[in-house]
């Protein structure tokens, strides 16, 4: 044991020492984290500042239109299309739309918006809505409809709701929530399979071909010397996404300091139609927009179940496939192409449980998900699709603790199989080596 | 005197090749020990199987009065492999602190051990560096002191001396004989046979997994001697024909004969005498321990062996 500690402390401070430890820890997520922002950051903002006329010789506003945001409404009379036009080119508006005295609210003409230049995609859906929502009040009023029951109907919120038997709330934000968290653990732990699993498999490499591998088991034995170096890489991971978490974290509460109207933006946007909430959020909707109400959902998903899941199936799936990946190193000879040729039956069942992931997250109790999600193989990725929709609704308590013990199973028997192949690997040279004669090394008795 | 290593009947077979075939023999507390054979003869199987490294499939090794514990006899054992490396981006302080703790030395003691050695060969400024700065001569050298630092009684040395210069050969060669001398037992495995003959006390000789040679270097010579003797004469004899010997080469004034047998060296020299020349030298011709090693395994298949099936 104390050897196995040995080894892994080495191969800890080896890596964490190392600069790109610290550009890809720190760096990496806050690059990663710049370029989100300012992807949402120019999509959100739109710096038009149009100023736009309404000549409104219908009288149909009562000279009344809502200036919001950066586009700014002028109601104004008594204008005729030329002089319009020539106000148009003198810059005093950006644009202008003409309501002729015979618009008839029921009619189907339509209005036109006439600019100086054009007009982004997001800036027109803002004026329409607008426009649209102004003219469909002045429509349904205009049907004698009192001010009164508008606002109940406008306020009434009798759609369809979807529950569970164990009676919770299910409705569509959940759903597509737990779809997200879903899919992006189930991914995570993917890239963490591969990320960390060919770091083991190059720190084998590495040892194999600098020839030190002898020296050192002459004084451990490989087992301990595979565990050592798999547990130390695997503390690496864990820090990092540890760190990796602390900074998403941290940036999260920035971002409001860093945009302070951000927020403000995108609440303002329509981002759910209304009236898709439970009926207790709809209160809380009503107050402060989608953000409240997406956040609501948040709190339903039961996250101490999800990260502890999740550290479980990412221990797990790392153990079970970095042993693997471990024995395929100890059989690479000088050339690291071997490798890849090697590598491919491990891969496979990853991405088979990538394949099945995505399957899951839409159909949790499928028969698919549900063998995915117990074949150890690939339970660790599909797993996390499932338990993202929470017990019982996506997995029942007791396939999730068999897929556990399973898991648990499953690497006891790769980690024997793995060490087996390695123990004769590392000290084999010269000779290129098949799957075949891997499989005889696992095999054959000690 | 009494065995650091006895070796009963090891057996180590793999698919192809029986590769230690029954190997016995047996070495003396602080002596230096040669263990000789061709390419592919199945030393470094049997030195894995010594350092732990591999189990036998059969036989038993005996270290120090006791049966071989691969575990817990680790620290006993210094193992300088043929197939030598180190971390190429790691300190070389840093690596050898790691390598002396995997041994099974506390923090301290290694730190403190790997001063002294560091001191003693002049590598103390070599602290911080980098093996990959090293020449070839030098991280050999870091191979040695990292092989003898935790002072094991049994040392092993796989072609130790294999890309240094003759000053750090002698270094290095001086440090094994210190470390005789202060009761390891040192096994050396080579091809190098003049370095054999300079430093070994004791010898086997294996070829096709067995043993096929097992003495000190002089009763080795002995027994492979040809009676062959070089004679300097001042001037030329009127006779150099007698039954007691057979001219084999003459050079000059020079001669190497080979006596036959039932005759002694004194009826050679007898002969020269009583025809009145002066002998200048007179010396036996011993084999060296190349001649023999050649004669015993040339002819065999000892090349083609790594290719062949058993039982082929």
């Amino acid at each position: 044991m104390n050897k196995i500690f040995l080894v892994a402390r080495r191969e800890f401070l080896t890596r964490v020492q190392k600069k790109t430890f610290l550009l890809t820890t720190i760096l990496l997520p806050l690059l990663i984290f710049v370029f989100y922002a300012m992807i949402i950051y120019f999509s959100v903002k739109t710096n038009d500042n149009l100023h736009i006329a309404i000549a409104d010789e219908a009288n149909i506003l009562n000279g009344k239109m809502n200036s919001k945001d950066d586009i700014a409404f002028d109601v104004i009379k008594n204008e005729t299309i030329a002089s319009l036009n020539t106000a148009l080119e003198q810059k005093k508006y950006d644009g202008y739309i003409y309501i002729p005295s015979t618009y008839n609210l029921m009619g189907k003409d339509s209005l036109q918006l006439k600019s100086s230049k054009a007009i982004g995609i997001m800036t027109r859906e803002k004026i329409q809505k607008r426009l649209d929502d102004v003219l469909e009040e002045k429509r349904l009023l205009s049907l004698n409809i009192s001010k009164a029951q508008l606002d109940s109907i406008q306020h009434n919120n009798n759609r369809i709701k979807f529950a569970t038997i164990s009676g919770k709330t299910d409705d569509n934000t959940k759903a597509g929530l737990s779809y997200a968290v879903g899919y992006i653990s189930g991914f995570l732990i993917y890239i963490i399979l591969f990320i960390y699993g060919t770091m083991v498999m190059r720190g084998v490499m590495e040892e194999k071909m600098n020839r030190i591998a002898e020296v050192i088991v002459s004084s451990v034995k490989p087992f301990q010397l595979m565990m050592g170096k798999i547990t130390g890489i695997g503390a690496v991971g864990l820090i990092q996404f540890i760190i990796w978490i602390l900074i998403v974290v941290g940036l999260q509460l920035l971002l409001p300091l860093i945009f302070p109207d951000m927020l403000h933006q995108m609440q303002g946007q329509p981002i759910q139609p209304a009236g898709m909430q439970a009926a207790q959020a709809a209160q809380a909707m009503k107050d402060s927009g989608g953000m409240s109400e997406l956040m609501n959902s948040l709190h339903q998903i039961n996250f101490t179940l999800i990260i502890g899941c999740f550290i479980f199936y990412f221990l797990g799936g790392y153990l079970l496939y970095s042993s693997l990946f471990a024995a395929v190193g100890s059989a690479v000879n000088e050339d690291p192409q071997d490798a890849q040729s090697l590598l491919l039956p491990i891969t496979m069942p990853i991405i088979f449980a990538i394949v099945i992931m995505t399957k899951a997250v839409n159909e949790p109790n499928s028969g698919l998900a549900v063998f995915g999600s117990l074949f150890p193989l690939t339970s660790p990725i599909v797993m996390m699709a499932r338990i993202a929709h929470g017990i019982p609704e996506g997995v029942t308590l007791w396939e999730l603790l068999l897929s556990m013990g399973l898991l648990i199973v499953g690497f006891l028997g790769t980690t024997w199989v793995a060490a087996k192949i390695y123990r004769t690997g590392i000290l084999m040279y010269g000779k290129k080596i098949t799957w075949k004669e891997m499989w005889k090394w696992a095999v054959r008795k000690s | 005197m009494n065995n650091i290593l006895e070796l009963q009947h090891l057996k180590k077979y793999y698919a192809t090749q029986k590769a230690v075939d029954d190997i016995s023999f047996n070495i003396s507390t602080g002596s230096i020990f040669g263990l000789l054979g061709p390419n592919g003869a199945g030393k470094t199987t049997l030195l894995r199987m010594i350092t732990g490294i591999f189990y036998p499939d059969s036989g038993e090794i005996i270290l120090d009065g006791k049966k071989f514990d691969p575990i817990n006899d680790i620290i006993k054992i210094g193992y300088m492999p043929e197939e030598r490396g180190l971390y190429k981006k790691m300190k070389i302080g840093e690596q050898a602190l790691y390598l002396a703790q995997l041994k099974g030395l506390s923090r301290a003691e290694a730190m403190e051990k790997i001063k002294f050695w560091f001191k003693r060969l002049e590598m103390e400024s070599w602290w911080n560096k980098k093996v990959e700065d090293l020449s070839k001569g030098m991280s050999q050298k870091l191979q040695f002191v990292i092989t003898v630092l935790h002072e094991p009684k049994l040392i092993i040395l796989d072609e130790p001396f294999s890309g240094l210069d003759p000053v750090n050969a002698n270094l290095i060669k001086d440090e094994i004989y210190g470390l005789a001398q202060r009761g390891s037992t040192v096994i050396f495995s080579t091809h190098r046979m003049e370095q054999v003959e300079e430093i070994c006390d004791h010898i086997v000789l294996m070829n096709l997994g067995q043993k096929i040679l097992d003495g000190t270097v002089a009763d080795v010579k002995q027994q492979f001697k040809e009676n062959k003797f070089s004679i300097k004469l001042r001037e030329l004899p009127a006779n150099n024909m007698h039954e007691s010997f057979e001219l084999v080469d003459q050079k000059g004034n020079a001669f190497t004969v080979k006596i036959k047998e039932s005759y002694r060296s004194n009826d050679v020299l007898q002969f020269f005498l009583q025809q009145g020349v002066t002998v200048e030298g007179f010396n036996e011709i011993l084999p060296s321990l190349n001649d023999i090693f050649i004669q015993l395994v040339e002819g065999t298949r000892a090349v083609s062996r790594a290719f062949q099936k058993v039982g082929a």
